[in-house]
This record gives structure tokens, sequence and C-alpha cells, in this order.
């Protein structure tokens, strides 16, 4: 399979990524007495294997733990975080189903390094497809072990007994247990294999259903403690002092001001300049107070940016094009086709901005190093930090809390290594908390990206050839869903000027923005309703019902009520789902653009939680419609220069269109993850519908910085 | 460092202080009352959002000093006895949060909209709300749920709201 295809979950990050074998540590010691199950041999291995991450180790046992303590309380353990996707409450339910147990009797520990199995990360949209699936196997062995011990003690074969709400019962003599009596207390360990029996999704009576979001209380009275709100005895708080630019050398600090103000410590670590103070507003002072000299080397600006990405290519002169089709049969193909078409599409940098910046709070102990962060690879930062002190992972451990979000812009511990750099010098425990300047500038951002596509098609609709190169920005979600007999798709990994990682949906977004754009443009040059063209060229009937769906339900076809107001359609699928998004915006005739309304069709075979699943897509649509029209970081010389919310433009209420979302439910199919596709049809939906309403085409993300149509 | 007397969530409590320490780090890091979130630091996301004197303020933008003879309230003083206002209610009816980090901010302006205008307009909630981020998305379900809370405070005549 080639990596097109292996629809990547991360942006590939260039680093080795380190694994540390760990000693199995006795959780029965610290989980009291009870059951705790452990899946082993799991055929899970296999799709966790899948694609570019077949080349790392990984660990013997895999995924997750539950324990059943003599109470009845279940705990399960999985190395995954919640970080908004509503994951902690979709994954609860998947257990309580195959568990037989009421939802509010579990317990889910997530993505602490110390009690959690190890764990890639929270990307990809990957937990519901593979932690699900563990967690599923895991509960139904586990009622199965249970059903065993029942059966045992009863002298009876387990097949007469049944589970339910918690309790091993049989029918035949009414005798009945809950689970935690059926332990006595003691502490049992089983180790189980194979693939038990699971619950079919048509059977489902808790997963499926609309159980609001387990904690939902503690958000709403201030209750909930992100990484942000953790306090240790004694704590300190730590302020980094930055260079002037990316790339920039120390030449020379002035600390004498800064050392003089109470109770301020600075700190020179090697290349780490910083300052420790018993308060955050001291601290951001006393750092202001350094007067630090850098050296800054001259750096493109994005004025250059999509000139210098074609020109630059990663392995200048070597061949390492991962092109999948044929140059020779697309420039034949081409040549005979009635309709020809070559455009350029660009998008910009652009942020994640999650509203919590990085934070971590850093305390030693001896040597052992604990740190609270939020990261969706709460073990890929624990190995970062092993790695950065030299000291073995065993001596580290990593809690996150459920953060305020990442959209892909957390995978890594930068934020944490100061943290702790700063409390290995101070003595004492250090927190960190980037300011919003930081995280626009330090964090690392959505790769830009050019892309160039040539097509050719027949005037009866039919597509013959197909070409996209997309320079940078990723190969996620660039392979065409479209039936077309001559392509070649590409991604031509380039040099770039800024620190660039994964995003929400990577560069899904930029590839159906170019590819959907291009389709509109293509049934226009051939005289086709954009729908019907799409549809003329589609044998993925998965992609078609959404297709279908959305534009019933957005009344496509009907006329347009008056000038100015535009109509558009796109749609794909990646990481097994499926989304077809339609949009009506409205143009004035000053050129300022209103996006009046989205509606979008979303299908990820079962549906675990109908409520979190409509949530995460609605919210991946107006998050889209951010770097679909204003969303851009502008970079000269090292600096970004628009690293606030007042000049970097996030979506607001008053961007907010009416927003419909159509869940397509399919119990026959796996569930696939949710969290990432739903943003990849907003951008060509409102490039469409600019289209139709001005007979203007906006080929480069974003379309409208400052609302205005950049025409 | 200076002493001041805050009245905070009806309570008058004694803090030491940089004057000019903005309000949101002393009731973050000096009375442990973590649910007034920063997202900024610069008034231009609203997550730090408080009651000053029952008006609301970015906690960020205003000086321990400036704030001392004021009361203040944040999100911890909302609810009484356990009893959620009904804004946090229709948060939670409307499950209108994803991370969840905007939702305190979000409430505290939610709130004092409602207190203005009974029954909003589209228009008057997008006008006192649009100083909130919340970078998930679910503003959709904000609306509603600030819709969903005008109508209970209609029907049961009451704000529960305090100064």
């Amino acid at each position: 399979m080639s990596r097109i295809s292996s629809e990547p979950a991360q942006y590939p990050i260039r680093e080795r990524l380190h694994w540390f074998e760990l000693p199995r540590r006795d959780f029965l010691k610290l989980c009291g007495g009870g059951l705790l199950v452990c899946l082993s041999g799991s055929p899970l291995r296999a799709q966790e294997a899948g694609g570019h991450f077949g080349e790392h180790e990984l660990p013997k046992e895999i995924g997750a733990w539950i324990h059943i303590g003599p109470d009845g309380a279940v705990t399960v353990f999985t190395g995954k975080v919640e970080v908004g996707q509503n994951i902690r409450t979709s994954l609860a339910q998947l257990v309580a189903e195959e568990l037989r147990v009421g939802f509010n009797t579990i317990t889910m520990v997530m993505g602490d390094t110390d009690l959690t199995p190890w764990d890639m990360g929270t990307f990809g949209s990957r937990s519901t497809p593979t932690m699900g699936p563990i967690l599923r196997n895991m509960a139904s062995a586990a009622r199965q072990v249970l059903t065993e011990t029942a059966a045992q003690r009863w002298n009876t074969d387990p097949s007469r007994l049944s589970a339910g709400d918690g309790r091993i019962t049989n029918p035949a003599t009414g005798e009945s247990l809950g689970y935690g009596e059926i332990t006595r207390g003691e502490k049992l360990t089983r180790t189980v294999s194979g693939d038990p029996p699971l619950t079919p999704a048509a059977e489902w009576k808790v997963a499926g259903t609309a159980v609001p979001k387990v904690n939902g209380r503690a958000f709403v009275t201030g209750k909930h403690r992100f990484p942000s709100d953790i306090s240790r005895p004694g704590m300190l708080f730590g302020k980094i002092v930055r260079p002037a630019g990316f790339h920039g050398t120390l030449v020379s600090a002035d600390t004498s001001q800064a050392e003089k103000m109470p109770g301020v410590q600075v700190v020179r670590d090697a290349d780490l300049l910083g300052v420790v103070a018993p308060g955050s507003w001291t601290a951001e002072q006393a750092a202001g107070a350094v007067h630090a000299h850098w050296n800054v080397p001259p750096q493109i600006s994005n004025a250059e940016l999509f000139s210098y990405l074609p020109a630059h290519p990663e392995n200048a002169g070597r061949d390492d094009s991962d092109a999948q089709g044929s140059l020779a049969a697309v420039e034949k193909t081409l040549a005979g086709s009635e309709v020809k078409l070559q455009q350029q599409y660009t998008i910009a940098y652009i942020a994640h901005a999650p509203l919590e910046p990085r934070a971590a709070v850093a305390e030693w102990n001896g040597n052992q190093l604990t740190v609270w962060t939020g990261t969706q690879r709460p073990f890929g930062v624990r190995d970062e930090l092993a790695e950065a002190f030299r000291i073995p992972a065993t001596q580290v451990r990593v809690i996150m809390p459920d953060m305020g979000s990442g959209y892909g812009g957390k995978h890594t511990g930068e934020c944490a290594i100061e943290a702790a750099r700063l409390a290995k010098a101070a003595g004492k425990p250090v927190k960190l908390i980037w300011t919003r300047e930081e995280e626009f500038t330090w964090a690392y951002f959505r790769p830009a990206g050019l892309i160039r596509i040539r097509s050719g098609a027949e005037r009866d609709g039919k597509l013959t050839a197909w070409e996209h190169l997309n320079y940078n920005s990723g190969p996620s979600g660039i392979d065409i869903p479209y039936d077309v007999s001559a392509k070649l798709v590409e991604f031509r990994p380039t040099q770039y000027p800024l620190r660039q990682g994964s995003y929400r949906g990577l560069a899904a977004t930029a590839n159906h923005f170019a590819r959907e754009s291009h389709i509109d443009e293509l049934a226009h040059a051939v005289g086709m309703d954009p729908l019907q063209f799409r549809l003329r060229n589609l044998s993925n009937d998965r992609l078609r019902v959404v297709f279908q769906t959305a534009a019933e339900r957005f009344g496509w076809g009907k006329s347009k009520p008056a000038a100015g107001v535009g109509y558009g359609i796109a749609g794909g699928t990646e990481k097994g789902g499926y989304v077809a998004t339609c949009a009506e915006v409205e143009v004035d005739p000053a050129g300022k653009i209103r996006l009046r309304r989205i509606v979008q069709a979303w299908e990820c075979g079962a549906i675990v939680n109908p409520d979190g699943l409509r949530n995460q897509v609605m919210g991946a649509a107006i998050q889209g419609l951010g770097g679909a029209l204003f969303e851009s970081i502008q970079f000269k010389d090292g600096r970004i220069l628009n690293p606030h919310f007042a000049e970097y433009r996030v979506p607001r209420f008053s961007d907010m269109p009416e927003v419909e979302v159509i869940l397509v439910n399919r119990k026959d199919l796996p569930s696939a993850g949710a969290g990432e596709t739903g943003i990849v049809g907003v951008a060509p939906a409102i490039s469409n519908a600019i289209y139709s309403a001005t007979a203007k085409r906006l080929r480069d993300m974003p379309m409208a910085p400052g609302a205005m149509l950049g025409v | 460092m200076a002493r001041f007397l805050l009245d905070v969530n009806g309570a008058k409590l004694p803090v030491e202080a940089p004057g000019d320490e903005p309000l949101l780090w002393v009731l973050r890091n000096r009375l442990d009352l973590m649910g007034t979130k920063y997202g900024c630091g610069e008034g231009q996301c609203g997550a730090c959002t408080v009651f000053l004197d029952g008006q609301p303020a970015r906690s960020c933008q205003v000086t321990v000093a400036a704030a001392a003879g004021s009361k203040i309230i944040t999100i911890e003083g909302l609810d009484q006895n356990g009893v959620l206002t009904p804004v946090q209610q229709a948060f939670v009816d409307e499950g209108a949060f994803q991370c969840g980090y905007c939702t305190s901010g979000m409430i505290l302006s939610a709130t004092a909209l409602l207190r203005e205008h009974p029954r909003p307009t589209q228009q008057q909630i997008i006008d006192a709300m649009d100083g909130n981020v919340c970078r998930c998305g679910t503003y959709p379900r904000i609306v509603a749920a600030i819709r969903r809370a005008s109508q209970r405070m209609a029907t049961e005549g009451s704000s529960h709201v305090q100064d």
C-alpha cells in the first residue's frame, strides 16, 4: 500500500519516535481487590501497526485494562486523552454496553503514563476505531470471566447464565450476584486473548445513545481542573525569555534588573533563558526586564512563500516520489480529452490557537519527574522528557488532565520540558503557561501548501484525466474519490520556513479545497450541474449517499433568491468518515461576504454517541470556515506578525451561519473516528458558492481576509 | 506588594499582591479560584470574564487595585448550594461545550446579557457574546443554551442572578 492511501494519522514527525520497554507494574496493588482484565495477542495489533507506524515496535501489551472492584465499581485504564472530542464519554458507553453495567458505574482513567497502558497518542481519528474495539473486547472478556466464575460457584454451565445491570443471574434458580460480589474482594487477574463475541450495533442499548458529557457539570461550575489549573505546594511560576525570531542565537543578556525583583531567579541553562518567581505576574515582569540581544538570520516572508515552496524540494536531485498513478497515462489521456483545465491553489499557514495555551506543571522528587501538561501524546511527551534529561522513562510520569483542546496542535512536549528545566534549576515545582503570543509563535502550524491540478473531461461529463501535485502541505486526503482512468496524485515534500505539524484533518483540508474547487470548475466547463457532475463520476456508494443527503436537505437545485447569493457543494472521504457540505453565501456589491448557511451530511459507520458526534461535526465545520475565509499566519524574518487574537481572526459568534448537520447512521459498519474529516468540505463548498454568487473563482485560502473577497 | 480586601462571591478575602497584578492572576493564583481562565491576557477572548459590581469585565484587564472595593463574582459564585443557575443548567442541557475551556467566560457573558435583555434577539446575543471565543466552534449550541435559559427564566420569573 502506498503512503498516499494509508491515511497518515499525524504529520510525520522528523525526529525518531522513542520507545522504552517498561517493566510491567503491579496494577492490582494500586487497584486493591477485584478483577483486573488484560488483553493480549490482540488482533487489533495489526490495525495499530498499519500505515507508516509499522516501523515502530509496539508494546507487548497494548490497549487498556479494566478493573472491577469489590463494590462493583468499574475502572477503565486507557492512554487516550480527552481534549473536547467527548471520547471519555463515548468510550465509557462502549464498555458499559459490553460489560452490561450501568453507565454511571464506570470511571475512565486516561492519559496518565503511570496508571494507563502505553498509547501512541490521541490523533488521527483513531480512538473510536482502535481503542473502541479494544475496550469492547476487554469488556466482553471481563463479562465472560465473571460469568464463568459465577457458574463455578453455582456449579452450573456458564451458558445458562445471563449478565445485566452489573449482575450475573441464573434464570433457572433466581440466584444473582453483583460483579463485585463474584470476586469476593480477592485479587483476580485474567489475561484474555482472541475475539470474544461483541454486541452488534443494532442491539446497542447504552452505546449508540446521546449520553451527556460525563463531567459536564464540572465545566459549568468552573470546578474542572485543566492542565493550567494544576497547583502544587511551594510551586513557583516560570516565564521563558524568547528569541527575537526563529533560529535566533543569544548574543548577550543583561539580567541584573530582573534579578533585583523580589523572589525572582533567572535561569540560564544552555539554550534556555528564563525566570521563576513566586507569582506569575512577577515572573512576566521579570522576563520583560531581561534585556537580551539576539542574532536572527534573515528568513523568507509569507509574501514569497508560494514561489519558495515548489522551488525548494526537500531532497533536491533525489527521486523520493510517492506518486500514485502514471504521468504518461495522464499526458496521453489529457491530449485526447475534449475539455482540459489547469489551475493552481494555495493554502496559507494557520494556527491551532487552542483556547488553553500550552501549560505544564513540573515537579522533581530526587530523580523522579512528574509533569502535568496538556498534550495529545502523554507517552510521547514522557519520552521527550526522558530524552531531554537523560533519565529512564520509568522515572518520568506525565499526567494529562482533560485539556482545553488541541486540534492536532499539542503533540509535542516543549512546554513540559521548559517547565521541568526551570523546576530543576529552581529546586521547586514550577508552573509554566505559554502566553497567547507564545502559543501563536513557538508552537507549530498547519503546513502551508501549493497544489497544482490538471484535468480532462469529455463533453458528456465523464472525467478522463487527473493530476494533483501537492507541495508541502501533505498527503492526507490527496487521492481522488471519483472514477478516473488516468491519474497521477503526488505529495512533494519541500523545505519550509515555519515549524509545521499536525492539524485537525491534516492536509485533507488543503487537498479537498483544491480538488473539490477544481471539480466544480470542471463541471462548469462542461456545462453540468456540479452535483450531477460529481455523481456522474462517483461509484463510491457511501460518498454518494452523503452528497445526496446534504443536497436534499439543502434544497440543491433551487433557484437563487437574489443577485449576489450563491450555492456551493463539496465533499469527500478520509479516515473512514464521509462528508458532504453545502454552503450558501451572500456577497454584497462592495465584495463583503457573508456565509449564510451550511448543511453538512456525515457518515462514519455505527454512531456511538449521536449528540457528541453532532457536536464534533458541527464544530469542525465552524472551525473550518476560519481557515477558509480569513485565518492566515503572517510572518517575516523569523517573526510572526499577527500573534494575537486582535490580528489573527478566528471564527466568532458574528461569523456564524445557520448550521445543519445530518448524521447517517450505518449500524452495519464499524465505527470510524469523527473528530477531523468534518472540516474538509467547508472551504471548497464556500469557494464554489462564491463562484456561484459572483462568477469569481477564488483559489487561495483564506479566501476573504478582512471579510472582503480578495479579488 | 500591597494588601487588599477583596469581595469575592460574597466573601471578604484578604490578599497580598502587587497592585498592578491583573485580577485574573489574583483570583487564580492567590485565591485558588481556577474557574476563571487565561486565554489571551489581552481582553480579546473572554475566557477570563467575571462580574465587577454586576457588570461583565475581563479580569485580565483589571488590576487588583482597581477591583478592590467592587463586588466580584466568578463562575464559582453562580450556583447556590449546588443548584445551577438557569444559564449553567442550559449549557448542560444543550451540551454547549466541547473542551469546556471557554465555558466559564461564556456563562458569565450570557448571564450578563440575560439580565439586560431577558428575551434577547439574535443580534443582541451576537453583540453581547462576540468577544467570547470558542475555538471548538460550539457557537450554535451556546446560542441555543442562551435561548433555553431565557425561556426558563421567563417561566420561573426569576433570574437567579446575583450581583
